[in-house]
This record gives structure tokens, sequence and C-alpha cells, in this order.
């Protein structure tokens, strides 16, 4: 026990310098990493609506990663009030260790989906390595750039948008679609841990000749960053990928935050809270905020993570440790 | 300066001094310019204004407070276990030196790996800390904890080398004559290393300044709270804000420069002094 009360003492004073920040009204979002622009906008304007709403000041602080990192970090103990990951696996992980209700995701609409997104291509100015469609990311001299499917949420939406494009064009032929995966695995030089990493090493770095990324990120970067200087280029198929948010109950409880938590997801929901995320390039799944901005979302063809057994038998199957991606990755004899 | 003069005139010696000047132009200066320029593209304006930025400001004054903590902490430490290690026997004496310099040669992620690993929620000690209320890791006391453990051994390591060579003999003949550990320390022994100490005390502020490996492990990276100014610099750049990032980081690069400046100064004011000597 001394030891315990010794640290106790030396931790009591080190609480002492530390400066106040932690008020009752104010929420932590642990974030994953395109969402850097979204979030300073959803903040800001969920401040303002909760003022208008309940006369209560509550500030918001996000904190950005790569999905799994993040997810890691919370479990550890960082006080997120709320999460919103790039993926479901990611608060099951969460959930899993009790910081979480397990049936989080029934505890807010469209199961706690506020909006979608989908895997796409970024190439550089008039797509000079003409890459279309799937089979061309694995053609002789092309390099292709996409985060690290264990620790970023796009790295594994990538990753399984051109599992199931695999298995469509193969007949469904695990083997086959495993190969794929392999050669493609053999184009990327760089594994970044986050999406943004990836992002950054192919736009502000010059590396590689095609980004496999979030439309949000692709849009983002053909748009507002150096607008002529990339193509969004479609392809034949892709993949509904869905972020989810959950409110942290271990920590609200704790903090006294729950409505506020509660609030501020349910704003992403809000026609307000809509248009800004369809303004960030994210697909909206309100239909009237969804029809305004459709012609920046072209429609495309997308297979469903179920049809291939969902993520609770992909996530095992191929990021568990010696699952498939490590297989695919290991160096060739 | 021991450097005959036949020998520095020779054309070896030139090519040799032209290389290391073309190799400190181009890894150097050459990137330290791409800081300033980066930082200037909107201006001196946007410099301003990227560093009145409220998170700007946090970062800076948490990076203010974990050297105002962590530089006095590791001085005290570092110059007590100094003088044990180099005037008084006792076992195991090779052990503390070794300990003394792990922090130098254990890899930064490591270093604020251990701090989760003892304090994060499934820590040894995350439960207690927990039932207690006490936040260490992802909050200041972390930080503090991971920058004490990288710069321990600057301290130390500097003013080793002088105890050694002045011997024990200054230390013993003072006790001799009656006095006491206090004025031994602060008469006979602190004189002789105030310009190695100054010089150890200011690599350590410029290490606890610019640590980012260990602190990012620990910090949670929440903009305005727990985000250091190397950490806040890295957010910047993926929030494809460069004028702030590259200000933020100009600032740091000043800061390291004045350090460095100043120790090079002492070591030549030193240099001087002996020589006059």
């Amino acid at each position: 026990m001394t030891p315990h009360r010794l640290l106790g003492r030396f931790l009591a004073t080190a609480l002492i310098l530390m400066p106040v920040a932690a008020s009752a009204q104010s929420l932590l979002n642990v974030s994953y990493d395109p969402t850097r622009e979204l979030y300073k906008d959803i903040d800001k304007q969920f401040s303002t609506a909760w003022k208008k709403q309940t006369g209560e000041t509550v500030s918001v602080a996000t904190s950005h990663g790569g999905s799994g990192a993040q997810a890691r970090a919370v479990l550890d103990g960082l006080q997120a009030d709320v999460v919103t990951l790039g993926i479901a696996s990611d608060i099951d992980a969460l959930a899993a260790r009790g910081l979480l209700a397990r049936d989080w995701s029934s505890r807010l609409p469209n199961h706690a989906v506020p909006y979608t997104s989908t895997i796409v291509f970024l190439v550089r100015s008039g797509n000079p390595k003409h890459i279309r469609d799937w089979p061309d990311l694995v053609r002789d001299g092309v390099s292709v750039v996409t985060p690290n499917p264990k620790t970023s949420s796009g790295g594994r939406w990538s990753y399984i948008a051109a599992y199931l494009w695999a298995l469509h064009a193969n007949n469904n032929d695990e083997s086959k679609a495993e190969t794929f995966l392999t050669q493609l695995y053999r184009h990327v030089p760089i594994l970044d841990t986050g999406a943004r990493g990836a992002t950054n090493s192919f736009v502000q770095r010059g590396q590689g000749d095609v980004l496999l990324a979030w439309e949000d990120e692709a849009l983002l970067a053909a748009h507002d960053l150096g607008a002529g200087r990339f193509d969004v280029v479609y392809p034949s198929a892709s993949v509904v990928a869905e972020p989810v948010v959950a409110v942290v109950d271990s920590v609200v409880g704790k903090k006294n935050t729950a409505r506020q938590a509660d609030g501020y997801l349910r704003f992403l929901y809000t026609p307000q809270g809509q248009e800004i995320i369809a303004a960030h390039h994210y697909r909206a799944i309100d239909p009237a905020v969804a029809a305004r901005h459709a012609a920046d979302f072209p429609r495309l063809v997308t297979y469903d993570v179920e049809s291939a057994g969902g993520w609770s038998v992909l996530q095992p199957k191929h990021f568990g440790d010696g699952g498939v991606f490590d297989r695919i990755t290991r160096p060739a004899r | 300066m021991s450097v005959s003069p036949p020998l520095r005139r020779s054309p070896m010696a030139l090519g040799l001094t032209l290389l290391a000047w073309l190799a400190a132009v181009l890894f150097l200066l050459l990137p330290l310019a791409s800081l300033g320029t980066e930082a200037l593209r909107k201006g001196l304006g946007g410099v301003l204004r990227a560093l009145a930025d409220d998170d700007a400001l946090a970062a800076i004054r948490l990076s203010a407070l974990v050297v105002a903590v962590c530089v006095p902490v590791n001085t005290v430490c570092g110059l007590f276990a100094a003088y044990a290690l180099t005037k008084y026997d006792f076992p195991f004496r090779g052990l503390l030196l070794v300990l003394i310099e792990l922090p130098l040669s254990v890899s930064p992620v490591v270093a604020g790996l251990v701090w989760v690993l003892l304090f994060g929620a499934h820590g040894w000690f995350g439960p207690w800390l927990a039932a207690h209320n006490i936040a260490v890791v992802f909050a200041l006391p972390g930080i503090l904890l991971a920058t004490l453990f990288v710069t321990f051994p600057f301290v130390a390591r500097t003013v080793m080398p002088v105890m050694e060579s002045q011997g024990r003999a200054p230390e013993e003949a003072a006790t001799m004559l009656g006095a006491g550990f206090g004025s031994v320390f602060l008469r006979v022994t602190l004189p002789e290393i105030r310009w190695a100490l100054l010089s150890g005390v200011l690599l350590c502020a410029a290490r606890a300044l610019g640590e980012f490996g260990a602190v990012s492990v620990v910090s949670g990276h929440i903009p305005g709270q727990t985000e250091t100014v190397p950490l806040h610099i890295e957010t910047l750049y993926n929030g494809y804000d460069t004028v702030g990032a590259f200000s933020l980081a100009a600032v740091l690069a000043l800061c390291s420069g004045a350090m460095v400046a100043s120790r090079t100064l002492m070591d030549w004011l030193r240099g001087r002094r002996s020589v006059a000597r």
C-alpha cells in the first residue's frame, strides 16, 4: 500500500499544477483521420445551436488519428465523451472491453451511421497512367498509396473494396481474390498509419501514381487543395463505407455529460448537421440534403460487406494476427 | 588550437573544410531556409495570425510548462547522480551508470509506451488511478513523465567528465578543513562545473522543448489541451495549414538555435578564459 500512497501523493501534487481544463461542460470527441475539417465546423456550429436550444455553454475538442489507433487510445484511458470512428469494428472493440453498451449501434438513427462514403481513386491531373479500374492498379509501373489497414479505417475499407471487387470478378473464388490483394499490396510502397498521412504522402510529397482512399479525402484534395492538380476516378464498383458514432458510457457517466454528448451526436443527424457533412464531401443520409448535393456524388455500383460475411467475420480473418493481410504482405522468399 | 600551421594550410585540409561547409549548408541551412519561406508564404501577418491562434498559444504554454518543470527536476537529479557517481565508490556503480544512459538508447516510442503500460486504463496502476479519478496518461502528468524520462541523462552526462577530471582531492581537503556537505558542494564543486552544468541545462531544455515521439504516445492529441508545440505542428500540417505549421516550426527552430548558440558562446568564452589562465 505504501508505494501506492506515495504515488497518490505525487500525482495529487501534479494535479494541482494542472490547468482546470476539464470542466463538466467540455466534450472530447475522439475521431478518425480525415474528419479534421468536418468536425472543426460541426464543433463550432453545435456549440452555437446547443446554446440557443438549452442556454448551456458547451465546448468540444476533437482529436484525430488513424481509427484503430484512436480506439486503442480510448481503450488505454483517453477520456472520450464520444467516439466518431471510421468503422464499426473499432467501436465494437471498445464495447467488448465494457466501455460502452454492446447495443451501441441501436441507440442512434440509421445504426449510428450519420453519413456514408466510399472508396475511390485519386490520380494526378490528366490521369497519365490511365488508371480506370481495379485491374489497372496492379499493372507494371503503377505505384499505389493507401493507409495501413491495421491502424486506419480508410485503409481497411480500401482493402475490403479491392477484396469484394476481386471476389465478384472471380466468381467468389477466395484464392483468386487473395492473389489480387497480394499483387495490389506489392504495388504499395508506403503504408501510412492514417488516411491523412497517406493523402499527404500523395498530395504534398508527390509519392505514387494513385491514392486509394476515402471519397471525401479524394474530393477534398481535388477541390480544395490543388484545383486542377488531381482527378478523381470512380472504379466500376466499390464499397459502401459506413463511419459510426457512439457515446462512451463509462466516460460520460463519470463526467456527467451524457445529455450533452448525446445532443452532440444527434446534431449530426439534423438538417443543419447533414448540410455541413455534405459540404465536406461526405454522403448525407437525409434524403432532402442528399438530393440537393446529388450532382457532387456520382452513383456507383457498391458491394455490401454483409455479402462477404460482415465485419465480425472479415475483421479477424483478414486483419487479426497472422490473418490474410499479414500473409500477403510478408516478403516473398 | 593544437593544429600546427602547415597542416592547416594543406590542400587536404582546405578540401575537407569546404566539404564540411557544403554539408552544413545543404543539410542545415537549406531546410531552415525552406522553413522560413513556407512560413512567410502569406507574409508576416500570416505568421502572427497563426501564432495568435488559441490552440497555438495553448501549445506554447504547455511546452513552456514542460520545460519549466523538467529542466529544474533533471538538473537537480542529474547533478546529484553525477556527484555520487564520480565522488563516491559504491556497489553496482556501473549499473547506475548504465541506467542513467538508458534513455539515450531507448526509442522514444518505448519511452512513451512504458507509461501507458504502467498508468494506462489497463496498466498496472490503471484501475487504482481510475478509481481515484486521477488522470496520468493522455494528460499533463503523462506528458511530464515522458519528457522527464527522455531528458534525464543530459545534465548528468555533461557534468560527469568535468567532475571526473577534477578528482576527489578538493572535496576531501575541504571536508578535512571542516566544511559540511552543503558548503563543499556549493563552494568547491559547483564553481568548477558551472559551465558544463549550464551547457547540460541548455541541452536538456532543447530536448524537452523538441521531444516528439515519447510525448506523442501519451498525449491523446487534444488541440488546446494536451498538444505540445511539436505535436501541434504535426496536427496543423495534417490539417493542410502549412503556414500555421511552418510558423510554429520556425519559432521552435529559433528557440533551439538560440540555445545552441548560447552554448557555443559559453564554450568559446570558457576556452578564452582557460587560455588566458
